[in-house]
């Protein structure tokens, strides 16, 4: 690969003065119960466990840890709040509740966004920029379906679900709850939600939030623990609804222990996106698309931009250029707002990525990591490139949910669909070219539920998110995310 | 004059657009409850089955990249092809038991519905799409795309009605479809076979197999090429099974009701909507 001549030297020529974001105001308490029925309590048997802060591994909180009989608590709180109060209430008024939810979420949204970063090592521009007010936004979007349902389904009226039961990832965990919470409340439905183990504090802290809202005890209730109760969750009868983002691997898990129970469901499951950039493409432009693609929190992202396909005419500039991006990329502290990217979210999915690591040498890729020092405490790892590597290898087909990027090279529109289309998922894809009517070819050609073309990585409320395939079924966000939690009758 | 002797009719599967026997020669004794003809009906195998779903999978993108019109026009043809062969239609529903002025309500009703979904082929588009009002300045759209191959275990009782109220909200959506179609009533299953093979339906977009369905639903909802999966009935051994086997690569699954296949409610956009996914696309608006 040829180097740049003139290439900019960010050791000598200017370093950054760190930028840290402040963190004395911030209140974590020493533990946190379960939020149920309106209030805070420990679980019945007394297990808890903590979360740390992966980029110091320093221990935040103590958290509880939900049993099969908090879970059954949660639920009949969530039954009876259904039966005697939300189902009663009019649409207005509960729009009204959660539009308090979203204006308290803004009023607080430094203190998430700092908590955030603390619990989950997303840098603090992200969680920032990004994660708590698109959570707002959410709140603030579905508050106003709540009065209007009856515009929503053409021809049909509707009814809510009645209890649904939540399961969210530690990638977006503030997000993640409101893009849960959010629909269902506002249709009518009650909520038993857990957030996932390792990020577990702004699910908590939504909580008192929530608690402040005045919302009607029951309504929604907060469960912390691991995959175990999300299983009693899963299974608990008086449950009528199951929304999981997470692997596709348990999605199908769910999936089939909800089979035969009539539940409703949906599942927002794994992804591998194709992002591919044509000769005619911007290509400054489609550097820092790649770059966000795969980089942003970490690559910790189900639909990131995993699979690259360069058009053969122009791999060798894109790939320097891209080389030259990932050099700049400042790996650390994710308080420091000069960070790119932060801590890798638990020492699991850290031993996850390098295991991927090692299999793509083994299989033959050739691997680019820019030089970076990590800092020593915590979980890191560096934004990396895999070239020479076909559609076969393991790191091209596998989800790795990291900061680790294959690369692929393409001569013909048709091969290139063939190509992205050739996998089990299908979340999300991205596209870059200057052409319009290749860029609605392709786009459509794509078999996947969120299209970027000449950007990546966006979202927004009133935006439906959701795969084809093995990536999901049902779609989250916009005018789609209601058919989620409601009956046409 | 000496009694011509009538020519019977050979029940064969329909698989890519042609007329096969089942691969494993196996076949069951069909009775008709009005004359003592007995009629020989393809027991069809998994290996059909498979058969049938790499034609369907073949046939799928091109199905769905016609134009909206030109599938309205095709299900439209579907039902003018019904309607002149009606008479066979009548005379088949009969044999399977079916009281005459019963044959004849589910015959309208099946031809209308055709005529009913030929007229939504260009429109569900329009009612389930959006423009969305994102809050950055991108243009950002949703629209719905057919889902890909999609298994069917179709009606037992009404083998005529119960047929195209499964095929035709599946197929008007770009979808293709293999079909199991009812054990107990098999013959106008397999003649609307060819109604469909004359109408400019492109081989491969259903495919319709007879066959016991004990032996075949566990398969219906586990081909890892199947993207969607519905079932008519109430059995509920019978629907953990699919719901069980779908879950191995994520399929759609629709349970759907057997019964008041007359009604309104058994048609309409939102059966379009099972088999379909909302894709949303991104674009900035800038120079």
């Amino acid at each position: 690969m040829g180097q740049a001549k003139t290439k900019i030297n960010f050791d000598s020529d200017w370093s950054y003065n760190p930028a840290p974001q402040a963190t004395d105001f911030i209140k974590l308490q020493e533990r946190y119960g379960l939020y149920i029925n309106g209030k805070f309590k420990p679980s019945e048997n007394g297990r808890s466990f903590h979360t740390i802060n992966p980029a110091t591994e320093e221990k935040l909180a103590e958290v509880s840890e939900a049993s099969e009989k908090d879970v059954n608590r949660a639920v009949r709180s969530a039954k009876e709040a259904y039966e005697k109060v939300w189902s009663k209430i009019s649409p207005k008024e509960r729009g009204k509740y959660v539009y308090r939810i979203a204006r308290l979420i803004q009023e607080r949204a430094r203190e998430f966004a700092v908590i955030e970063t603390m619990d989950g090592g997303k840098p603090i521009r992200e969680s920032r920029d990004i994660d708590i007010p698109l959570a707002a936004a959410h709140f603030f979007y579905y508050a106003g379906w709540a009065d209007k349902l009856d515009y929503a389904f053409p021809g049909r009226k509707t009814k809510p679900l009645g209890v649904a039961g939540q399961i969210i990832p530690w990638n977006f965990p503030l997000l993640m709850a409101a893009w849960k919470i959010a629909p269902a409340i506002a249709t009518g439905n009650t909520v038993v939600l857990k957030p996932a183990e390792t990020t577990p504090l702004t699910a908590l802290k939504l909580a008192e939030v929530i608690q402040e809202a005045d919302l009607p005890p029951g309504v929604v209730n907060i469960i912390t623990g691991a995959g175990e109760t999300g299983a009693h969750l899963v299974n608990h009868p008086k449950v009528n609804k199951i929304a999981f983002t997470g692997s596709t691997e348990v999605g199908k898990i769910i999936q089939k222990s909800l089979a035969g129970t009539g539940k409703s469901y949906t599942l927002e499951l794994g992804g591998k996106a194709a992002n591919i950039i044509f000769e005619d493409a911007a290509i400054d432009q489609a550097v820092e698309g790649i770059i966000n693609g795969i980089f942003f929190n970490q690559g910790h992202v189900c639909c990131a931009g995993s699979r690259l396909f360069v058009q053969e005419s122009i791999a060798d500039e894109l790939l320097r250029k891209l080389q030259d991006r990932m050099a700049t990329l400042i790996v650390g502290d994710p308080l420091d707002k000069n960070s790119d990217i932060g801590a890798i979210n638990s020492k699991d999915q850290l031993e996850k990525i390098k295991f991927y690591e090692k299999i793509g040498v083994k299989e033959g890729g050739s691997i680019y990591q820019p030089d970076c020092t990590l800092p020593k405490k915590g979980f890191w790892y560096p934004p990396t490139l895999f070239t020479d590597v076909s559609q076969s290898h393991r790191v091209v087909q596998e989800e790795i949910f990291g900061p680790v990027l294959a690369i692929q090279t393409f001569r013909t529109v048709d091969e290139v669909i063939q190509k992205a289309n050739n996998t089990p998922y299908g979340l999300s894809g991205g596209v870059w070219t200057e052409k319009g009517s290749k860029y609605f070819k392709v786009t459509k050609a794509i078999r996947a539920g969120v299209i970027w073309a000449n950007t990546f990585n966006k979202f927004d409320p009133a935006s439906p998110f959701g795969g084809y395939k093995e990536s999901g079924v049902g779609r989250e966000g916009g005018i789609s995310g209601l058919s989620a939690y409601v009956e046409l009758v | 004059m000496a009694k011509r002797m009538d020519v019977r009719k050979t029940y064969k599967l329909y698989i890519g657009g042609k007329f096969p026997r089942t691969e494993s020669g196996r076949y069951y004794k069909w009775n008709s409850t009005k004359d003592d003809e007995v009629v020989n009906i393809c027991l069809g195998s998994r290996k059909d089955f498979r058969d049938a779903v790499v034609a369907a999978r073949k046939a799928f993108d091109p199905w769905q990249s016609r134009s909206a019109y030109n599938r309205g026009q095709i299900l439209y043809r579907i039902g003018e092809i019904l309607e002149g062969r009606r008479d066979q239609f009548l005379a088949e529903l009969t044999l399977q038991g079916v009281p005459k002025r019963e044959a004849t309500r589910e015959m309208n009703a099946a031809i209308d519905r055709l005529i009913y979904y030929a007229g939504w082929a260009d429109k569900y588009q329009q009612l389930f799409s959006s423009v969305n009002p994102v809050a950055q300045p991108y243009f950002n759209y949703s629209t719905p795309e057919a889902t890909g191959v999609v298994s069917i275990v179709a009606p037992e009782e009404s083998s005529m009605l119960g047929l195209v109220t499964a095929i035709a909200p599946v197929i008007v959506g770009g979808n293709s479809c293999v079909v199991l179609a009812s054990h107990s009533k098999p013959l106008c299953s397999i003649s609307f076979a060819e109604v469909l093979q004359t109408s400019d339906v492109p081989p491969g977009v259903v495919n319709i197999l007879t066959g016991q369905r004990s032996e075949l639903l566990e398969q219906f909802a586990s081909h890892m090429d199947v993207n969607a999966v519905s079932y008519f009935g109430d059995d509920s051994g019978e629907i953990k099974t699919v719901e069980e086997n779908a879950s191995l690569n994520v399929k759609r699954v629709a349970i759907l009701p057997e019964k008041d296949l007359q009604k309104s409610g058994a048609q309409g956009p939102y059966h379009i909507l099972k088999t379909q996914e909302i894709k949303t696309t991104w674009h900035p608006m800038g120079v």
